[in-house]
C-alpha cells in the first residue's frame, strides 16, 4: 500500500484545533498532529520551555485536546518517568507517555535526564522536535546549529562547529526503537508512531522541523526545505530497532535507486547560510557525504 | 502493631515512608541522606512496599519524577540533602506552584564550597521561600511522626513539606523509635486522592504559560492572572497552620503523641531567659538549660517543629513576657544574621507592650560542636547585656 492512500486510514479525531500561536509555516505542528493521531486521547505530554509551550498557549485557553503538563526546562525525561511509574504504580498502564522537548530540552539542557530515563528504559516515548537552534527565545545558537549558520548568538560569524550527532549518543543507550523522522513526511512519521506505540521501554524520535522564523526562508516553503534536507541526505529517514538500521521511505529509495542531491541549493535557499563561503559549503558536504556512507554501510548497502 | 525499634533518623524516615504507603519513589543518594533510598529500594524489591522506585541520575530529576507522579496521582516522595537539595531549587518552585503534597525528608547538612558533609541548616533554610512548608525534628521519633503527619497535612493543603533533621546528628545516631502498625496508619492516613484525575475525555493543560493579568476563559469566567496564582498560595499558607494542628491532634488521638503545638518547651513555663531553636539543636539547648538552673538562672527551651508557615503569633504569645530570648541557629543569611531569630523579632512588631531583648547566635555549622558551656557562657552574656541595657548588635559567633 502506497503512503497517500494510507492517509485515508487516519483518524479523523484532531487533537490540535486549527489556530495556535506558533509562527506561520512552522515544521513542529504538521509532525505533531500525526503523532498525536497516532497514540490516541490516552497521552499525557510532557512539555518544557520551547516553542511547544507556546502552541499549547496560554492560560485559560488551549488549541491542544490531550492531556499535557508543562516541566522546568531540563527535565521533560524526569517528568516522562514520573508519569510512567505512576500509571505503573496505580494500574494505568494502558496511558501513553509522550515528552516532547526541543534541541535545546535535549541537545543541551535536558541531556542528562534523558540518558538517565533512557539508561533505565524508562515506557516512554520521547521526540526531540529539532529546529537546530534555540528558537523560542529567539533563534539563538544550540549544539544543533549546524556549522555556517548565522544565529543570534552567532550574529556576525557563522557557527563553526558540526552539528551534534545526537542519534549516536541515543543509540548507545541500546533502545528498543529509534527513528529519524520529518514534518516533511507525515506519513512517515504517524507509521512509524504506529509501530513505536507498540513497544515497550524508552523510544526515541528525532525530527526535522524546519523553521522559517531562524532559518530565514518563505513560510510556505517549510516542507520544500524539510523534503531538501531528506533528498540531500542531510536527514535521513530511517528505524533502528533493537540495534538494527534500516532506511525508510524516500532515504530507502535514493539508497536502492540513488538520486542523492547535493546540499547547495539546500543551503542557497536559506538566509541563516548566506555568509557560508564555498570552501564551507563543501565541507558541508563532505561531512553530510560520509554520514549517510556510514548509514548506508550499517543498512547493508 | 506498635513495637519500638532502635532506629537511626534515616531508618525511621523510610519508615515512615512504608506506613505511608507511598507510591512513587524518586532518590538520588546524597550523604547524610543515602540510608533513605537504599533502605526504600530494599524495601521495594522485596515486595514490603508496593512501590515504583526510580534510581533518577540527579536530585533534579527526582523532584522532576515526584512532580510528574504526584500530577498523575500517586504519592509521591523522595529525600535528599545539602547540595542535592540546592540542585533541586527551581524545582520546589515547580512543585509548591503545581500545589502538589510531595514529602520530603532533608537530612540537614552544609552546603559547599568548600565541601562538608557534616550538619548545619543552611540547606533547608535557603529553601525557606519556594513555597513549601518546612518541619524540624528534635529526634528519631518526630523524624518518623512528622513524616507521617506531613503527608496527612500536605494532602489537605496541597502544600508540599518538607521534614527536615539534622545530617549525623540524628540520621546517624540510634535512637529507641515507636513504629506504628500499618493497620493504625491507615486508618490516619488513607490512600491519596489527587485534586485532579487524569482523564483522556477531558484534556487540561496544567502549568500553561499564565498572564500578568486575569484573562476570561471561553466562557467568559474571568481565570487567575500570575500574581493571582502566587496570592492563593500564600493565603493557603496563612491558613495551614490549623491543619497542620489538627493533623497532629489527630496523630495524638491514634498513636499518642501529639503534635498539635507547632512550638515544643523545655522548663519554659517560669524561664525569663528562653533559648529558642529548631531541630536537634534545641536538645543540646534542653542540657544547656539544664545547668544554667543549677546555677538559679531560670532558663527555658522553646523549640519549633513548624517554621514555614511560621508561628509567628505563637512565638509571641509564647515569648511575650520573657526578659531576655537567645535564637541558636545553624544557618546565616548572609549580610545580616540568622533568618529565625529577624523573623522572631518580627513577630513582636506593632504587638506593643514589654518585648524580650532578643539575641543571635550562630553554631554549629558544618558539624562545629557545640559545647553546652558556650551555650550557657552564651546565654550569660546575653543576660548581662540585658541588665546593662545592651540590645546586642548582630549574631553572635560560637566557637569561631
Amino acid at each position: 500500500m502506497s503512503e497517500q492512500s494510507a492517509i485515508l486510514d487516519y483518524p479523523e479525531q484532531e487533537y490540535i484545533l486549527p489556530g495556535n500561536r506558533l509562527c506561520a509555516g512552522c515544521g513542529v505542528t504538521i509532525a505533531y498532529r500525526f503523532m498525536l493521531k497516532a497514540l490516541g486521547k490516552k497521552t499525557v505530554i510532557c512539555v518544557p520551555a520551547s516553542c511547544l509551550t507556546i502552541l499549547h498557549g496560554i492560560y485559560p485557553k488551549t488549541p491542544v485536546m490531550a492531556t499535557t503538563v508543562n516541566n522546568t526546562f531540563a527535565s521533560t525525561a524526569a517528568a516522562a518517568s514520573g508519569f510512567s511509574a505512576a500509571f505503573k504504580a496505580t494500574g494505568r498502564e494502558d496511558w501513553h507517555v509522550l515528552a516532547m522537548a526541543g534541541d535545546g530540552g535535549t541537545f543541551d539542557m535536558g541531556i542528562q535526564a534523558l540518558s538517565g530515563a533512557a539508561e533505565r528504559g524508562e515506557n516512554i516515548i520521547y521526540v526531540c522536535y529539532d529546529n537546530e537552534a534555540y528558537m523560542n527565545t529567539g533563534s539563538q545558537r544550540s549544539s544543533a546549529t549546524p556549522a555556517g549558520a548565522l544565529t543570534s548568538t552567532t550574529p556576525i560569524r557563522p557557527k563553526e562547529q558540526f552539528k551534534k550527532d545526537f542519534m549516536k549518543i541515543m543509540d548507545a543507550h541500546w533502545l528498543p526503537y529509534m527513528a529519524g523522522i520529518s514534518s516533511a513526511y507525515p506519513a512517515d512519521v504517524y507509521k512509524k508512531f504506529l509501530k513505536a506505540r507498540q513497544i515497550k521501554g524508552t523510544r526515541f524520535f528525532h525530527l526535522s522541523a524546519p523553521c522559517p522564523t531562524g532559518w530565514f526562508y518563505p513560510t510556505k516553503d517549510t516542507v520544500k526545505i524539510g523534503r531538501m534536507m531528506v533528498e540531500s541526505c542531510i536527514f535521513p529517514l530511517y528505524e533502528i530497532e533493537e540495534g538494527r538500521l534500516s532506511l525508510t521511505g524516500k532515504s530507502l529509495s535514493i539508497a536502492r535507486s540513488g538520486g542523492k542531491k547535493p546540499v547547495d541549493e539546500y543551503v542557497a535557499i536559506q538566509g541563516r547560510f548566506k555568509k557560508m563561503t564555498a570552501e564551507q559549503v563543501a565541507q558541508f558536504q563532505k561531512h553530510v557525504d560520509e554520514q549517510w556512507e556510514g548509514l548506508l554501510a550499517r543498512a547493508g548497502f | 502493631m506498635e513495637q519500638t525499634l532502635i532506629l537511626t533518623g534515616a531508618q525511621a524516615a523510610a519508615e515512615a515512608a512504608r506506613l505511608s504507603r507511598v507510591q512513587v519513589v524518586a532518590a538520588y543518594p546524597i550523604t547524610p541522606q543515602s540510608k533513605i533510598p537504599e533502605t526504600l529500594s530494599g524495601y521495594v524489591e522485596q515486595g514490603a512496599l508496593k512501590a515504583e522506585f526510580v534510581r533518577v541520575e540527579s536530585e533534579h530529576s527526582a523532584m522532576g519524577v515526584c512532580i510528574a507522579a504526584s500530577i498523575a496521582g500517586a504519592r509521591a516522595f523522595t529525600a535528599t540533602a545539602s547540595n542535592g537539595l540546592a540542585y533541586m531549587h527551581e524545582q520546589l518552585h515547580w512543585a509548591a506552584g503545581s500545589r502538589l503534597p510531595i514529602v520530603m525528608p532533608v537530612a540537614n547538612r552544609g552546603v559547599g564550597a568548600p565541601w562538608t558533609i557534616l550538619n548545619d541548616c543552611q540547606d533547608t533554610i535557603s529553601q525557606r521561600d519556594t513555597g513549601w512548608m518546612q518541619f524540624y525534628c528534635m529526634n528519631n521519633q518526630e523524624v518518623l511522626d512528622l513524616v507521617i503527619v506531613a503527608f496527612k497535612a500536605a494532602e489537605k493543603l496541597l502544600i508540599p513539606c518538607m521534614v527536615c533533621f539534622d545530617g549525623f546528628l540524628l540520621s546517624h545516631t540510634y535512637m529507641p523509635v515507636a513504629v506504628p502498625g500499618q493497620k493504625e496508619v491507615d486508618v490516619f492516613l488513607p490512600p491519596y486522592v489527587p485534586f485532579h484525575t487524569m482523564d483522556g475525555d477531558n484534556p487540561v493543560n496544567i502549568n500553561p504559560v499564565v498572564t500578568s493579568e486575569p484573562i476570561p476563559d471561553p466562557d467568559g469566567v474571568l481565570s487567575p492572572g500570575y500574581i493571582g496564582f502566587r496570592h492563593r498560595l500564600q493565603k493557603s499558607h496563612e491558613g495551614a497552620l490549623p491543619v497542620i494542628r489538627q493533623a497532629g491532634r489527630e496523630f495524638g488521638q491514634v498513636f499518642g503523641r501529639s503534635y498539635e503545638d507547632p512550638l515544643f518547651g523545655y522548663r519554659a513555663e517560669d524561664a525569663d531567659f528562653v533559648f529558642v531553636a529548631m531541630g536537634a539543636i534545641a536538645g543540646e539547648a534542653c542540657e544547656a538549660v539544664d545547668a544554667l538552673r543549677q546555677e538559679g538562672v531560670k532558663a527555658g527551651v522553646i523549640a519549633l517543629r513548624i517554621y514555614r508557615p511560621f508561628p509567628a503569633l505563637e512565638l509571641y504569645q509564647a515569648l511575650r513576657h520573657r526578659r531576655v530570648v537567645g535564637v541558636i541557629e545553624k544557618a546565616i543569611s548572609y549580610g545580616y544574621e540568622g533568618a529565625l531569630a529577624s523573623e522572631l523579632k518580627a513577630a513582636f512588631y506593632g504587638k506593643g507592650g514589654p518585648m524580650p531583648l532578643i539575641s543571635n547566635y550562630i553554631a554549629g555549622l558544618g558539624g562545629k560542636e557545640l559545647p553546652t558551656a558556650d551555650l550557657v557562657e552564651a546565654a550569660r552574656q546575653s543576660i548581662t547585656a540585658a541588665q546593662n541595657g545592651v540590645v546586642p548588635e548582630g549574631a553572635q559567633w560560637i566557637g569561631c
